[in-house]
């Protein structure tokens, strides 16, 4: 089943988690709401006429502006039927999305990435710590209200000899 | 209290076999693996955030700093992620050349991994034959790009340049002798009693893990999943080429090095094609005015063209608001970049799936119960860069 006739079973399938598909240069994107996220996902991987076995990547997007302020992009990649799905889904700070980490291993690493950068909190994460930033790093660096230079930008780096 | 039957110790961050600042935290019952921990973020620069900042254009050098053995892949992937976006035409001389220098880049990613995992395992001499040749490609790329390791030579629209006189043929020259080098190689290692006891059955993983661990590349195809996104979504006309995608059977580390070799051969049948193929015709796309930059001749002589230039340097260009996905297959896996546009002529977002990243997250997986000294041989087989990692 090819991504533009997968969107259109999902709409069927949970027409009130679907909040919309488009389609931007030949690649579809489904809208989720976050409640259902976890039981979209659970039918993508594991329905035959779907099997979207490899989470490609998993991305968060900061948009100060609205009221969900943060996108969770999921792409997905079926090996049977060679075609990729990009699953979106909105929260807002504060509000937590379920982790995939279920499904797919690969989301692990990607879920404490955006977890540490946007500060979003995935449930039942099996191992929720930073992973690229320092384990007392404080603030959110990929939100747009960080400011690139961090708030500490032109002082030492704190040395703590103490543990 | 009973007392503890495990001892716990770093490897890393300064381990010359991690190959950069990876730090393992490893749980050993014995000398075998009881749990293990992957460190990573020492090389942390906050690339993605620093691509906010910047105009479309000015984001591509920071690309070259990502896998640091592949520069031109990184940046054949964000400008194929960018122009996807601008949705504009690429020349298909400019398409050749890239293909042409992304595989030069694969064979030199390559040698290197061989030269070092080989190294890791004892085997010394290998590494002076394989930088060698790397060193030969390095000066290939040299004299087009100008700079060994980080080119920034793929733009968006195109190429910076022509490739200069003289370099087809060091190309050609090159590939006729590659396959007896691999051969030397091989004379080396793949017979190698100590090699293949080394490698053969270590850190084996299955297709069906691979596949949930999202791992890509010449890890996942030596378990004998066949994707390879030069043939799964073929990318700058890779289509009209013609070569086979080696797969492993065991999925192990001996697979992985047999998959990384023929996948050299292979790169060097796509280059002689592409040299014997190569159209005539311009670098940068000629319909896009506001995105490729005006010829350097035009901009001292003509005052339109000046105004153009300075126009696309200081303001860069808008793309349409949107998101999109590409990715290419570089040498460690699928290097993809997921953009979205505001539609302003900086990124609203630029996230990177690198390949490394996503593959390191199945070392503990592989390197469960195995052997400290294997563990060595587990991390080279990956074939990790940190700069990609961290990012």
């Amino acid at each position: 089943m090819d991504s533009r006739s997968a969107g259109n079973l999902l709409k069927e399938k949970f027409p009130e988690a679907v909040a919309g598909i488009e389609e931007f240069r030949g690649e579809i994107t489904v809208t989720v709401e976050a409640q259902k996220l976890f039981a979209v996902m659970t039918f993508l991987k594991q329905s035959d006429d779907l099997s979207y076995d490899m989470l490609i990547d998993l991305a968060g997007v900061d948009f100060p502006a609205q009221k969900l302020r943060f996108t969770i992009s999921y792409l997905l990649h079926s090996m049977k039927f060679n075609n990729r799905l990009r699953i979106k889904t909105m929260t807002a700070p504060g509000v937590d999305v379920d982790s995939v980490c279920a499904l797919w291993r690969a989301a692990d690493w990607m879920e404490r990435e955006t977890a540490e950068m946007f500060g979003i909190t995935f449930k039942n994460h099996p191992n929720p710590k930073h992973i690229l930033l320092v384990d007392d790093f404080v603030g959110y660096p990929l939100r747009k209200d960080y400011d690139v230079k961090g708030p500490n930008f032109d002082r030492p780096f704190q040395v703590s000899l103490e543990e | 209290m009973a007392e503890s039957r495990t001892m716990t110790i770093n490897m890393g961050p300064q381990h010359p076999a991690t190959h950069g600042v990876l730090r393992v935290l490893l749980e050993l019952d014995g000398e075998n693996v009881a749990k293990s921990e992957p460190h990573i973020g020492y090389l942390h620069r906050g690339i993605e955030k620093l691509f906010e900042s910047m105009t479309w254009r000015q984001g591509l050098p920071l690309t070259d700093r990502l896998d640091y053995t592949s520069g031109v892949s990184n940046n054949l992937a964000y400008c194929l992620a960018v122009e996807k976006l601008l949705d504009i035409e690429i020349p298909r001389r400019a398409q050749y050349l890239r293909v042409m220098m992304a595989e030069l880049q694969r064979i030199a990613a390559h040698l290197l991994w061989l030269g070092t995992h080989a190294l890791d395992l004892g085997a010394m001499t290998v590494l002076f034959y394989t930088f060698r040749e790397r060193e030969t490609i390095l000066e290939i790329l040299e004299l087009a790009t100008g700079a060994r390791i980080t080119p920034s030579f793929v733009r968006i629209g195109g190429l910076a340049d022509d490739i200069p006189d003289g370099f087809l043929p060091r190309v050609s020259e090159f590939i006729k002798d590659l396959p007896s080098r691999i051969d030397d190689y091989e004379t080396l290692l793949t017979k190698n009693p100590i090699w293949k006891r080394r490698t053969q059955n270590v850190a084996a993983m299955s297709a069906k893990d691979c596949i949930n661990y999202g791992v890509t590349g010449p890890v996942l195809r030596a378990s004998g999943v066949n994707y390879d996104v030069r043939k799964a979504y073929p990318y700058s006309s890779y289509q009209d080429f013609d070569f086979e995608i080696p797969l492993g059977k065991n999925g192990d580390v001996y697979d992985r090095y047999l998959v990384r070799l023929i996948e050299m051969r292979q790169s060097g049948r796509i280059i002689e094609q592409a040299l014997e193929k190569l159209p005539t015709g311009p670098v940068s796309a000629v319909d896009a005015p506001r995105i490729v930059p005006p010829d350097k001749k035009d901009v001292q002589t003509d005052i339109a063209s000046l105004i153009r230039h300075f126009k696309i340097m200081q303001e860069g260009f808008e793309p349409p608001v949107g998101e999109v996905y590409a990715s290419i297959e570089s040498s460690k896996g699928e290097l993809g970049f997921y953009l979205v546009s505001d539609g302003s002529s900086n990124p609203c977002r630029v996230r990177i799936r690198p390949p490394s990243f996503i593959n390191l997250g199945a070392l503990p997986a592989m390197i469960d119960g195995v052997l400290v000294a294997d563990v060595v041989a587990a991390i080279g087989s990956i074939d990790i860069v940190l700069g990609e990692i961290d990012r």
